[in-house]
């Protein structure tokens, strides 16, 4: 097998099991269907590492850059359909959903997987945009799939918001192939990605600047920076949990992907204007705000969603720094953020499902009543927070003392924004984890392997970060300057 | 010998256009009475009203001070040069150095000031709404006209109405956006200056509707004559001056011949008689809206008239 | 004489602006969606008339999905459904139809001010000016969005605004995945549709009032 027979394969299998999917009856198998088509994506996906990389097509590609990414979107997909698998049969037999929906939401899975992998890989910006599109609206289904009043409410939100974002982003993209045009040429090669990073450098530079606004506040939207965030926590909080895990451990890093793209468009031009002050203002006014929203909560999807919004400002402020260590901790936690969060979100799929709600106050001493979830859940959440040693402790350190060393005062608003988070997680924390068990106790169906799993990689690369790991991440680092 | 033609030539103007006006009024009257399906009264019925008018005496009421008095004659003067100075059936008359669009429009201006002081000055409350309302209507009619010259006079490179019929006879207009918009919303103030429905009724006499006849209802006799030849005067010049920006065709041309002035008369009469008629038609078709709803309206010509102004700070700056 | 090909290029995007600010002026549902109506005729009319000045054959299918789809289609299938479902037939705005339309005017100002400046170097007038009004009428669009309650008033406004998009994709000379883009976004679009409808927007919250969806937002007790 060649990469260029594994690149193609993170793409044709999932779209042809989606087309699978659609016409599998039954649940339990389309399930395991599901598990198995990402599984097989993953694999090819970590072959790429091994693999000779192929010469950048006109569509499709594969770099340093989009690696970390693929590799962590198809790693996540998998373990969040297995998780789903075991899940998804319970919704089933408390009719929250129907087996026609069922079917529907394991064909969507995969075609959401291939939007984000296609997006990922793709070469070419207007194929992204396709890309992210159709990622986006596979999701909006999903979210809408339980069709209750905050179902729809949260889909038709998403999908509004969601729609203006990718509209201002097209219009940046028709912005960068118009600043390309002049020099690159009519027709397909003012829109390949290698093509433009050659020629980036004699680009009208105002042009470049413009469209960046543009394609940072549209997919902006998409990754949830604030204050275009106003979707995102009634998408996580509404939908089915896996596509909870999934959005925050995925779609939010797809959209990330892309104005890191462009973000390396502007770098390579030394006439556009630095894109970093607008991505670290963006970054920090997410953090900040999303910390202080931790605090009045009452619904557990909903908290982890806005901190999913605090982490997604980390990582935009991290690279709106730039420089090699600040780039290097937005990749780290990036990654990071992308495998606890979504383990965070398996752990409240099962709760959830034990407690018959999703309401914090009903909610409480789950180390007693069930220890291995309950365990979990503490180390996921403490994990999150930032404490050593999980890999979030060391990639939130690693941006606090490069902010320390390039703005320091813009550091004090940072530590500030984590602190606040901090708190906040740990008194609701404090409320799951211990004290006298109280409400529903229904049997978990839920699998605990999904999380676990996550949490050992979190923690084993807090612990000692591999070498090659620590290469491969300074190699992406630099190249995003 | 040519200043004493060019001086007989100008005055021919300003008596045409005061002759032409009644008429005018009579025309509209009569055409929509014939749409609503009544007889109406003859085309020449104004004139004798203002005849009969100029015999009555004047009862002025008690409290009404010079300005009442003086009023009427300033509304009248004003309005009568300002239409002097529109193009009809020639250009380049004596006085067309003045026959500025912003001088227009000024006139015009001076004219609503006094009409709505007069309106206020018995201090009845009929007058004061009247006025009230006039000042709310012009708040945005002024600004609107004021757009649609500028971008008429970025089209033509001039204010002066010579060299816009000049400009838009010559044919190097091409295919304009801004000046349909222009267009649309001249009409629009047209309509709105000339207490036109949808804007106000010119035939009733109810007071919530009212808004020009409000302000004049103390008048008569002769003040009142003066006025309503004033309100002619309006309407004609505002159909003179749409008709001489926008279908500049048949005009004659600065020094032109004996037969050239009569096809320019000539034309300007086809001109005054097909307005007033779509004037009558638009008013029959169309009920008049509420009052509140009249800024509204108006706001339409005044982003007309913007919006065609950026359109051609667009197409300039290509 | 006169450059007709950049005369009616401009009659026609400028017409797009105005209809736009028409939009914003209207009241009435039935009104908003033959106004609409009207904005994608005029829509397929401007690609079509780049398609013949550029020479690209390709554009003439995304003219025609503007005429087809957007024209004809969707304000039917709108009407309908404003019909069926018994949607209320005014249109309800959080901010008056005159600040919005002097904001909106102030928009037009800004993207005009900021797309010529930007667009200096380049050498055709038709793409400058394409790109200046398309981002007109996008933010025209998005303001619709912000200022309406109705659900499909909302729906219009996206439209509006993707109308724009269409209109600055087609001026960028030679740019491929046109009309990928327009056949994305008619997808797009026909979800929303079908979203409003088969939702039953109505049925679950008795008007598309957007405000009346709020109160169900978030922390349930």
């Amino acid at each position: 097998m060649t990469a260029s027979d594994a690149l193609t394969a993170v793409l044709v299998l999932p779209a042809a099991a989606a087309a699978m999917l659609a016409l599998m009856p039954g649940y339990r198998a389309s399930a395991w269907g599901n598990v198995a088509a990402s599984f097989l994506t993953f694999a090819a996906a970590a072959s790429l590492f091994v693999l000779e990389r192929p010469e950048p097509g006109a569509f499709l590609h594969i770099d340093d850059l989009n690696i970390v990414f693929i590799v962590l979107n198809t790693f996540v997909g998998f373990t969040a359909a297995f998780f789903s698998a075991s899940y998804i049969g319970h919704e089933l037999e408390i009719g929250r959903v129907t087996p026609v929906n069922l079917r529907f939401y394991h064909a969507m899975y995969q075609l959401m997987m291939f939007g984000m992998n296609l997006a990922l890989v793709s070469n070419n910006i207007g194929l992204m945009w396709v890309a992210i599109e159709l990622a986006t609206l596979t999701t909006v289904v999903m979210v809408g799939l339980y069709r209750t009043h905050e179902a729809l409410e949260a889909a038709w939100k998403y999908f509004i918001l969601g729609s203006v974002g990718i509209a201002l982003a097209l219009f940046g993209t028709i912005l960068v192939y118009m600043a390309a045009q002049p020099v690159l040429g009519e027709g397909q090669p003012s829109m390949i990605w290698t093509n433009l990073m050659t020629g980036a450098a004699s680009f009208n530079p105002a042009m470049l600047n413009v469209a960046f606004v543009f394609l940072l506040v549209g997919y902006g939207t998409k990754v949830g920076l604030a204050p275009f965030h106003a979707w995102l926590p009634d998408a996580h909080a509404e939908g089915p949990t896996p596509i909870s895990a999934v959005l925050s451990g995925l779609l939010l890093n797809v959209a990330l992907y892309a104005v890191l793209r462009f973000k390396l468009l502007m770098a390579a031009n030394p006439g556009a204007l630095t894109p970093g002050p607008l991505m670290v203002a963006l970054g920090l006014i997410s953090l900040v705000f999303a910390a202080a929203m931790l605090y009045r909560r009452r619904d557990i999807k909903r908290l982890f969603a806005y901190s999913s919004i605090e982490h997604m400002g980390i990582i935009v402020f991290a690279f709106g720094m730039g420089g090699p260590l600040a780039n290097f901790a937005g990749l780290l936690h990036m990654v990071m953020h992308s495998l606890t969060k979504s383990a965070i979100f398996f752990a409240v799929g099962s709760i959830a499902q034990i407690k018959g709600s999703q309401k914090i106050a009903e909610i409480r001493g789950l180390t007693q009543s069930h220890p291995a979830l309950g365990w979990g859940l503490v180390l996921a959440v403490l994990s999150i927070a930032g404490m050593p040693p999980s890999g979030v402790f060391m990639s939130e350190f690693l941006v606090v003392t490069s902010s320390f060393s390039q703005m320091p005062l813009l550091t004090l608003v940072l530590v500030l924004g984590l602190l606040l988070a901090f708190g906040a997680l740990l008194m609701r924390l404090t409320g799951f984890a211990f004290g006298e068990p109280s409400g529903q106790n229904a049997p978990m169906y839920g699998s605990l392997a999904p999380l676990w799993l996550h949490m050992a990689l979190v923690l084993f690369i807090g612990l000692h970060m591999p070498q090659a790991m620590v290469d491969w991440f300074q190699t992406v680092a630099a190249l995003l300057g | 010998m040519e200043l004493i033609q060019n001086l007989v030539l100008q005055g021919v103007q300003m008596l045409v256009v005061l002759v032409l006006a009644p008429g005018l009024t009579g025309l509209v009257r009569k055409v929509k009475a014939r749409l609503t399906r009544r007889q109406g009264a003859p085309i020449l019925q104004p004139y004798r009203d203002l005849a009969r008018l100029m015999r009555k005496e004047v009862v002025l009421a008690e409290n009404a001070s010079w300005l009442f008095r003086v009023s009427p004659y300033l509304i009248f003067a004003a309005t009568w040069v300002a239409a002097a100075l529109v193009p009809t059936f020639a250009v380049g008359l004596v006085f067309s150095w003045t026959a500025d669009l912003i001088a227009i429009v000024a006139l015009l201006g001076s004219a609503r000031f006094f009409l709505a002081l007069a309106g206020m000055d018995v201090g009845t409350s009929f007058g004061d709404i009247g006025s009230s309302r006039e000042m709310m209507i012009g708040a945005i009619a002024e600004p609107a006209m004021l757009l649609t010259v500028f971008s008429v006079a970025l089209i033509a490179g001039s204010t002066q109405l010579s060299n816009v019929v000049g400009f838009m006879t010559s044919g190097e207009i091409g295919i304009r956006v801004s000046a349909g918009m222009a267009l649309v919303a001249l009409v629009i103030v047209a309509i709105a200056e000339n207490a036109r429905i949808p804007v106000d009724n010119p035939a009733t006499h109810l007071e919530l509707t009212m808004v020009h006849e409000a302000m004049v209802l103390e008048y008569s006799g002769r003040h009142l004559a003066m006025i309503e030849l004033a309100s002619s005067l309006k309407l004609l010049l505002y159909v003179a001056l749409i008709g001489c920006i926008f279908v500049p065709w048949g005009i004659a041309a600065p020094g032109a011949g004996f037969a050239d002035l009569v096809v320019g008369l000539a034309s300007f009469l086809v001109k005054l008689a097909l307005g007033g008629t779509m004037l009558a038609v638009f008013e029959t078709s169309i009920a008049k809206m509420r009052v509140f709803r009249v800024p509204e309206f108006l706001g339409a010509a005044l982003m007309l008239g913007l919006l065609g102004t950026l359109l051609l700070f667009v197409s300039r700056s290509l | 004489m006169h450059d007709y090909a950049f005369d009616i290029a401009h009659l026609l995007a400028s017409s797009l602006v105005l209809v736009s600010f028409m939009l914003i002026y209207q009241d009435r549902i039935y009104a908003l969606l033959n106004v609409f109506a009207l904005q994608a005729l005029l829509l397929a009319f401007a690609v079509a008339w780049q398609a013949w000045i550029q020479g690209a054959h390709h554009l003439y299918v995304s003219a025609a999905i503007a005429l087809i789809f957007k024209a004809m289609i969707v304000p039917w299938a709108l009407h309908r459904m404003v019909q069926r479902l018994g949607i209320q037939r005014e249109v309800e705005t959080v901010v008056g139809v005159v600040p919005t339309m002097l904001v909106g005017m102030g928009l037009v100002a800004l993207s005009v001010l900021l797309m010529l400046q930007l667009t200096e170097a380049a050498e055709s007038a038709i793409a400058r000016e394409d790109l200046a009004f398309s981002l007109s009428v996008i933010l025209l669009g998005m303001l619709m969005m912000v200022t309406r309650r109705n659900a499909v008033s909302q729906v219009v406004g996206f439209m509006s605004l993707e109308n724009g998009l269409i209109l600055a994709a087609t001026g960028a000379q030679g740019m491929p995945f046109v009309v990928e883009i327009s056949v994305a976004f008619s997808v797009l679009i026909a979800m929303i549709v079908i979203g409003v409808f088969l939702f039953r927007i109505r049925e679950r919250f008795d008007t598309v009032d957007v405000e009346v969806l709020d109160q169900y937002r978030g922390e349930r007790q």
